[in-house]
């Protein structure tokens, strides 16, 4: 079903943290490729590097060693601003926390990343009201963020993480705040937004339910990829 | 993102604290508004003296006694009783660049007229000194040489005095009593307005010098001397002509020093403007300080307001805003906070300069480029306090700032 060409190529990523004098190996080379309109998810327990392998990949850090190509553009190399910029355009995040502004309503954090792409007002706005649509949101735009349930939350970070068209959503552990209904309900949403958009979804995730709904998982322990699995 | 967006933004977040925010900017406010109070008095009291001394002339000197050494000991000036009336007649023949010149006397006295006594200023003058002080007589006359040379009993009344002593009732050819010597009335000068704590120039009376020598004081000096200048321009010419005239005629050898100070009109003012001038550079300097109280104030609030939001400077970065997108942001509240309080404190300034005029009857004069100054340099404040947070904010590691609890 996924498209031939490589979203994303991980050639011997290495992160190492120096925390004091001793230093630690949070990725010791992982190499990885991952199709445009795949959907992956990153497992493994606590500690096993991917935390830090989803940050490069989402361009919020940048590995020591190795080399990192976004559609076949290499970003391991590229500057905070030149980063950031990436981010904006191509990447879209969803966080466990929701990691929503608070008072603010659905609407305006859909808005949020248009704001730094120079996007003018009204066609923000219009687009924010789209894909609030086609999350499930619609009449629930000018809630502000402490009237919206947990997983309507979430539906507004997907949608704000959508508004960019991005070539690649991260939801790191997209379900860890939700119910088990709800859960499953974001799930559906995420599986939707592949299926029906072709659009590129990675998850970091320690929970099997969450994983099912991906069509390979990768397995890393101590900074390597140790099992690869096509669903 | 663009200027408008940056200040929406940052006006929405400074809404959201809105007592935290007015309480933030009255530093700014007080600051202000205190530097426009203040200096709008320093500028009034200036305008004053200065007009003051416009509506005097420039061509006008002033001779008195000077500082003098006596058996080895200094006196300040004005303690020697140096000058004749026989050096203002001199100066008057002698001197071509002098136009007029009055000897002057004067002492405070009671006049009585019928029932009604007034303390005021009497003082001995020459027949010339309404053109030298350009003063109206706006009733009778004023005295002429002959009533001067023979020391005659008249009177010119200010009309402060006037107003006082005859209450409106014609004032001519009255008899009023100088300590208890009479003297007739026969002028009355227009009146020039109080002098701004100075002296009152209306509140004095006016009579020949010599009658004053003689009849009231009791002396044979005379303590000053007004002489007018044919031109302003001649003025400095007029100064150093008298100058050695009374050199030559008070026998003062080469080398020492003059036993006389001979002082123009703009000296005087020159030195009353920069007196003025220091009072506004010291009040204007103490209110600036609260102007810088009122950044730190701004800076303080801001670090708090970083500090407070962290997770949204990380939300914010890590939906694409670069390290400028997120300075620009806090810097820019800094900057409409300060823009804020100063916009309010011109305000409050400009209120409480009016009613300092109207309660302490100062005049005060907010200039319009205290107003800029003031707006300006609370933009300055904004910037110069605001960088430091906004720096702050800017160098978060969007990782860090994401997982900030």
């Amino acid at each position: 079903m996924s498209s031939n060409n490589n979203l994303i190529r991980l050639e011997n990523l290495k992160k190492v943290y120096k925390v004091g004098e001793t230093q630690v190996n949070a990725l010791r080379g992982v190499s990885y490729t991952i199709k445009e309109g795949d959907m992956v998810a990153i497992m493994g327990p606590s500690g096993s590097g991917k935390s830090t392998l989803m940050n490069i990949i989402g361009c919020l850090d940048k590995p020591t060693e190795g080399k990192y190509f976004l559609e076949e553009q290499e970003v391991s190399t590229l500057d905070k601003n030149k980063l950031a910029r990436i981010r904006n355009r191509k990447i879209g995040f969803v966080f466990q926390t929701f990691n929503l502004l608070a008072r603010t309503t659905a609407l305006e954090n859909t808005e949020l990343p248009l704001i730094y792409s120079n996007t003018p007002a009204k066609q923000a706005k219009e687009l924010a009201y789209k894909v609030l649509a086609e999350v499930g949101l619609k009449g629930r735009e000018l809630h502000k963020t402490n009237q919206l349930s947990g997983g309507e939350q979430q539906r507004v970070a997907i949608a704000r993480s959508l508004i960019n068209n991005p070539s690649l959503v991260l939801a790191d552990e997209p379900t860890g705040n939700l119910d088990s209904k709800t859960g499953k309900e974001i799930m559906e949403v995420f599986k939707k937004l592949n299926e029906e958009k072709k659009i590129t979804v990675i998850l970091v995730t320690h929970d099997p339910d969450v994983s099912a709904f991906a069509r390979k998982r990768i397995y890393l322990k101590d900074g390597q990829i140790i099992k690869e699995e096509q669903a | 993102m663009n200027i408008m967006r940056t200040i929406r933004v940052a006006l929405r977040a400074l809404s959201r604290n809105k007592m935290r925010s007015f309480l933030t900017a009255l530093g700014i406010i007080i600051g202000v508004g205190a530097v426009i109070a203040t200096v709008s008095i320093g500028e009034g009291a200036k305008r004053e003296v200065e007009k003051r001394f416009e509506d005097m002339g420039t061509n006008l000197l002033y001779v008195r006694p000077g500082s003098q050494s006596f058996r080895g000991r200094q006196y300040g000036g004005g303690s020697f009783q140096t000058l004749t009336d026989d050096d203002a007649i001199a100066i008057q023949e002698k001197c071509d660049a002098v136009q007029y010149v009055s000897p002057s006397v004067s002492g405070r006295a009671q006049v009585v007229y019928q029932n009604k006594n007034w303390n005021t200023s009497v003082n001995g003058v020459g027949e010339h000194y309404v053109e030298i002080g350009n003063w109206e007589v706006e009733e009778g006359t004023f005295f002429d040489e002959n009533m001067v040379r023979s020391g005659q009993k008249v009177a010119v009344l200010g009309s402060e005095v006037n107003q006082n002593l005859f209450e409106g009732a014609d004032p001519l050819g009255q008899i009023i009593r100088i300590k208890k010597i009479p003297f007739r009335v026969i002028g009355v000068l227009e009146s020039k307005g109080e002098a701004g704590g100075w002296f009152n120039r209306d509140d004095i009376i006016l009579v020949p010098y010599t009658t004053a020598q003689r009849r009231l004081l009791g002396i044979t000096y005379i303590s000053s001397i007004d002489v007018s200048a044919v031109s302003g321009s001649r003025t400095e010419e007029a100064m150093s002509q008298i100058e050695d005239l009374l050199r030559i005629r008070h026998k003062i050898a080469p080398g020492a020093e003059d036993d006389f100070n001979v002082r123009n009109m703009s000296d005087i003012a020159e030195s009353a403007a920069e007196s003025r001038d220091a009072l506004k550079i010291l009040l204007g300097g103490i209110a600036s300080v609260s102007l810088l109280v009122g950044g730190i104030g701004i800076m303080n609030i801001m670090l708090v307001s970083v500090t407070e939001r962290i997770r949204e400077i990380g939300i914010r970065m890590s939906v694409g805003a670069r390290e400028k997108d997120i300075l620009f942001q806090f810097l820019t509240e800094a900057i409409v906070l300060s823009l804020f309080g100063g916009l309010l404190g011109i305000g409050m300034g400009v209120v409480g300069s009016t009613l300092i005029s109207k309660l302490a009857e100062w005049q005060t004069l907010v200039s319009l480029w205290s107003i800029i100054v003031a707006f300006l340099f609370s933009a300055m404040v904004g910037v110069f306090f605001g960088f430091y947070p906004a720096r702050k904010a800017s160098k978060l590691d969007p990782i860090e700032a994401l997982r900030y609890e």
